[in-house]
């Protein structure tokens, strides 16, 4: 390892590092006490590390041979992946005190999965690839068990973990099959290759490969474990896994498909814009029959995901600028959607049924008008801010000639549009009955009504995301 | 003054952003203040678009006050005016302030109310302003969420379904026209709607999925618009959502539906689907031409047949604006200038309609006709109001109801004789079912028990009157004063719709 090597990845050595420092602590002070505080640093050092990633990186540096690639595409995401953490770190402090979940493991294993997302998106070899993914998934596995006393909970965990390491299975079988007809695990080296032809061993193992990401994105139709394991997960890791995983599995998606397979570029789009209808249709029709709203989000992330597919399957930078503006459009929307989520109790349980919600408009106006425009925003009705990602992703793909799946991304929106209004419904217009409390620790109450005003204020220039998103989308796509 | 059409716009979004976050507390002082800010806002707006109205210089037929900026994602940021689309501005302006006033009554969540409304306002104004395909749809669809909202909370027993019947009929067709939105910036690769119009969409005929398609791009986009436009106008049979979205919706959300929400659905036509497309328009004309008359006759007769006042009222609006499709689409000058008259006539007149409807509801709580009679014993002031608008809703002469009735009846009398006698019946019609409404309200002997005790108008209320009668006979017998502003730019549209049609045999085709 040279110090050039080193300086590159300092941000993910210092986390890593920072995360086996605080489990001493942890262990060796007093335990569970200390929680709050690592909580605290935990999340403090992500918006450091976020500002320090965002402002301080430069061009385009490769470490250790290749295998780790430092560029304004990995940086875009990683300060989307770093907010995002952060923001659920926060806001889910309060729902785990009370409900007397925080253990001081859990900021840190946060912090472990973050550090193998920094890896996924910065990854330049199949073995960092795997790397980055499985540190990533074994920190998660642990958290979707982290109520141990509850069935669900450990039902959820479980789920994920064996459904997990299906899909890793499959992802690994797929990197074999590259290596063997490549010849190499780098990403540059399987790019040189393909200039002499795309044998079949080798697109086999493409297709395999994005069927196990497509598995980490909850991509329809390797979603089976998402809706469970929202579910049966505690809320705040829920909204964990609803933000940054999602938001790095993509950029890998991203990374691999351009890095390694850019050459053919119409062998992995037609997947991908298949796995996009998919998506589409299936988390907008499956979402109208669910009764909880844990489960309402998961398969609104699946249809979430396919809209950011369309960008991704265009297959033009366009697309991945679009890709990645809607991805941090996405992240935004769930932290407030579940700041909001985590606050819905009753009697001091939590509740998650969407009937509880009935004239919540005349307890609480004002966090239900917040909650009315996340909730058109993720629909995409405009003028929120929503509508520009869907609007964004569906113009990449008719710039690229896929009238048809700019099509079907309009459809399936107005199918989609159904359930978020339901909501709505349920909050004011619904029956004057018993219905369900709102108790918002400062942080979450902020956490929502800075996401409603984003959504609202966003459309006069987007944050300055777009042109952002445009240069790490040139890096990315050459 | 160059960001004037901006400025008319956010003026009510910046009220109502004022509302929901400075206004605190909901007891009567916080509800009155709540209504003064609307409706200096409102008035404010309306004012201001004053200067809008006298800068207009009605010879150039191009847009003005044109702003154009760089906006996200490519797309842009452009407003402006043109001889077709001020007077809506003016409309929307003029109307905001009445329909505020009208709303004085409320006690319901009035913070929130206002902000619907005043939200509403600038989405109107926007959709009217906007040289933006993608803003236009943008301002056309928001428009969609505060009457959604004012409709489900405010509305009447049956809110809820009118509210939902109301959002999906008119999403899925709006969704059709995105579609249709995304097409044509493949093909003219632009978003801008002054270079649209100056684009020329294919119209040969082409083949999808084995069917011959006689106009070929063109006809497709045409019935795409055609879809979200006629829905929202609304056209026979797709009006439905109508009556029962104006049933449940509070007077002033009444008001502002049938005034000003209706005129989108017009204004669409005249902005994108005759001049965009105009060989389509064209050959589908025939079609908008049965489909306005059918609607002419059978509305109105249905209007017969109802117990309900605002249903009645309601059934009117989908006849008178089945003049205005059938006047827009003779592309004649008579039609095309009768057919905006008609819009801003039927903006003056069906909302001091509802707002008569509004008056005794709010003394009776009831809208059934059979509820009421002899109003004018005790009502005169009332009666006298009621009267002149009925009148004016049949199209006595002297009243602007007349004007628009008359021009766009003259311009399809030029195109197509057959339609022009059987939509020239509705004229008779509407007279049948407004003067039995006049007769079974207003005349007779006050013989109900409940009725006893009515009171007459309050000054507030004959103050919201004034300016609408003022409107409708100013423009009855000087409405000059529309088509000169209108009149250019609407030749200049003619004259273009003209032009790209085919020649066929030395003679232009538009023959219909």
């Amino acid at each position: 390892m040279t110090p050039q090597d080193f300086s590159t990845v300092l941000p993910e050595v210092v986390l890593a590092v920072y995360a086996m420092a605080a489990l001493m602590f942890g262990v060796y002070t007093s335990k569970d006490k200390v929680a709050p505080l690592i909580s605290w640093a935990t999340a403090g050092l992500f918006l450091a590390l976020a500002l320090w990633i965002g402002a301080g990186g430069e061009g385009e540096r490769a470490a250790f041979g290749g295998m780790f690639i430092d560029d304004p595409f990995a940086r875009f995401a990683k300060v989307t992946i770093l907010i995002s953490a952060a923001a659920v770190l926060i806001m889910s402090q309060d729902y785990m005190i009370r409900r007397d979940l925080l253990r001081f493991e859990y900021p840190i294993l946060l912090a472990l999965s973050v550090v193998g997302m920094m890896m996924m998106v910065s990854a330049g070899d199949l073995m960092a690839l795997y790397l980055g993914l499985e540190l990533q998934s074994l920190a998660l596995y642990v958290v979707a068990a982290l109520r141990r006393d509850s069935v669900k909970s450990t039902e959820a965990g479980l789920k994920y973990f064996v459904l997990g390491a299906l899909s890793s299975g499959i992802l690994l079988y797929g990197a074999s099959l590259t290596y063997g007809y490549a010849g190499t695990t780098l990403f540059s080296g399987i790019l040189s290759t393909l200039d002499h032809g795309a044998p079949l061993g080798l697109l086999f193992g493409l297709v395999f490969m994005l069927a196990g990401l497509a598995f980490k994105v909850s991509a329809a139709p390797f979603h089976m474990w998402t809706p469970d394991v929202y579910e049966g997960s505690p809320t705040p890791v829920t909204a964990f896994f609803a933000t940054a995983p999602k938001v790095a599995a993509m950029a890998l998606l991203a990374r691999l498909s351009w890095d390694a397979f850019g050459a053919i570029p119409g062998d992995w789009t037609q997947v991908l814009a298949a796995l996009a209808v998919i998506s589409m249709f299936l988390g907008a029709v499956a979402a109208i029959g669910q009764k909880d709203i844990k489960r309402l989000m998961a398969y609104s992330s699946i249809a979430h995901m396919g809209y950011a597919l369309v960008g991704l399957a265009s297959g033009t930078a366009e697309g991945v600028t679009a890709m990645l503006v809607y991805m941090a459009i996405y992240v935004t929307m769930n932290v407030g959607t579940f700041a909001f989520i985590l606050s819905m109790e009753k009697d001091g349980r939590p509740v998650t049924t969407i009937d509880s919600l009935n004239m919540f408009a005349k307890k609480e106006p004002l966090k239900a008008l917040a909650m009315l425009v996340l909730m058109f925003s993720l629909a995409g009705v405009p003028p929120m801010v929503g509508f520009f990602g869907k609007f964004y992703v569906l113009k990449a793909a008719v710039d690229a000639d896929m009238i048809w799946l700019a099509l079907a991304g309009a459809v399936a929106s107005v199918i989609g549009a159904f359930y978020y209004l339901r909501i709505v419904f349920f909050m004011y217009f619904g029956k004057e009955t018993e219905g369900v409390e709102s108790r918002m620790a400062p942080a979450q109450w902020a956490m929502l009504v800075a996401v409603a005003v984003i959504m609202v204020a966003g459309i006069v220039n987007l944050f300055g995301i777009q042109p952002a998103a445009a240069i790490a989308a040139e890096a990315l796509v050459r | 003054m160059e960001n004037l059409l901006s400025i008319i716009t956010f003026i009510p979004a910046v009220a109502a952003a004022i509302l929901a976050l400075f206004l605190r507390g909901d007891d009567a002082a916080a509800r009155r203040n709540a209504k003064w800010l609307a409706l200096l806002a409102t008035t404010a707006t309306f004012l201001v678009s004053l200067f809008v109205l006298v800068g207009f210089d009605p010879a150039n037929t191009g847009f003005q006050f044109v702003e154009e900026y760089d906006w996200i994602l490519g797309l842009k940021y452009k407003m402006g005016v043109d001889g077709i689309s001020v007077l809506f501005v003016m409309l929307t302006t003029f109307l905001m302030p009445i329909t505020i006033a009208a709303c004085w009554e409320v006690e319901h969540r009035v913070k929130e109310y206002m902000i619907a409304f005043l939200m509403l306002e600038t989405l109107m104004l926007g959709v009217f302003c906007a040289l933006d395909m993608v803003l236009f749809y943008l301002f056309f669809e928001a428009g969609l969420i505060p009457m959604f909202l004012i409709i489900g909370i405010w509305g009447g027993k049956e809110r809820i379904y009118a509210a939902f019947k109301f959002f999906l009929y008119t999403f899925l067709g709006s969704v059709l026209m995105l579609v249709a939105m995304i097409a044509m910036y493949m093909d003219a690769g632009t978003t801008d709607i002054p270079s649209l119009l100056a684009h020329n969409f294919g119209s040969a005929d082409m083949q999808v999925l084995g069917v011959h398609i006689v106009g070929g791009m063109q006809t497709l986009l045409w019935l795409a618009f055609f879809a979200s436009f006629a829905v929202k106008m609304p056209m026979w049979p797709v009006h439905t959502w109508l009556p029962d979205a104006h049933v449940q919706a509070p007077t002033a959300g009444s008001v502002v539906l049938a005034a000003i929400l209706l005129k989108m659905g017009g204004y669409g036509f005249l902005r994108f689907s005759l001049p965009m497309f105009p060989v389509a328009s064209d050959l589908l004309a025939p079609l908008v031409f049965w489909m306005s008359a059918i609607a002419i006759v059978y509305t109105s007769l249905v209007a017969l047949a109802q117990s309900d006042m605002k249903k009645l009222i309601a059934y009117s609006s989908v006849a008178h604006m089945g003049y205005v499709t059938m006047g827009i689409f003779t592309a004649n000058q008579q039609g095309i200038d009768g057919a905006i008259f008609q819009m801003l006539s039927h903006g003056f007149i069906s909302g001091a309609l509802f707002l008569c409807v509004g008056v005794i509801y709010d003394r009776m709580h009831t809208r059934e006709i059979d509820a009421y009679g002899g109003l004018v014993n005790r009502m005169p002031a009332y009666a006298m109001i009621f009267m002149f608008f009925t009148m004016a809703n049949v199209g006595l002469p002297g009243t602007s109801g007349f004007v628009g009735e008359f021009l766009t009846l003259m311009g399809i009398f030029q195109v197509n004789t057959w339609v022009a006698a059987v939509a020239t019946t509705g004229v008779i019609l509407s007279a049948a079912y407004a003067l039995w409404l006049y007769r079974r309200v207003v005349m007779g002997d006050l013989v109900k028990e409940a009725l006893k005790s009515i009171t007459d108008m309050t000054g507030r209320e004959k103050a919201i009157f004034a300016p609408l009668v003022a409107m409708t006979l100013l423009l009855g017998v000087y409405p000059s004063l529309v088509t000169d502003v209108i009149g250019p730019s609407v030749s200049a549209l003619i004259t273009d719709y003209q032009a790209a049609l085919p020649v066929v045999d030395g003679t232009q085709l538009a023959t219909n």
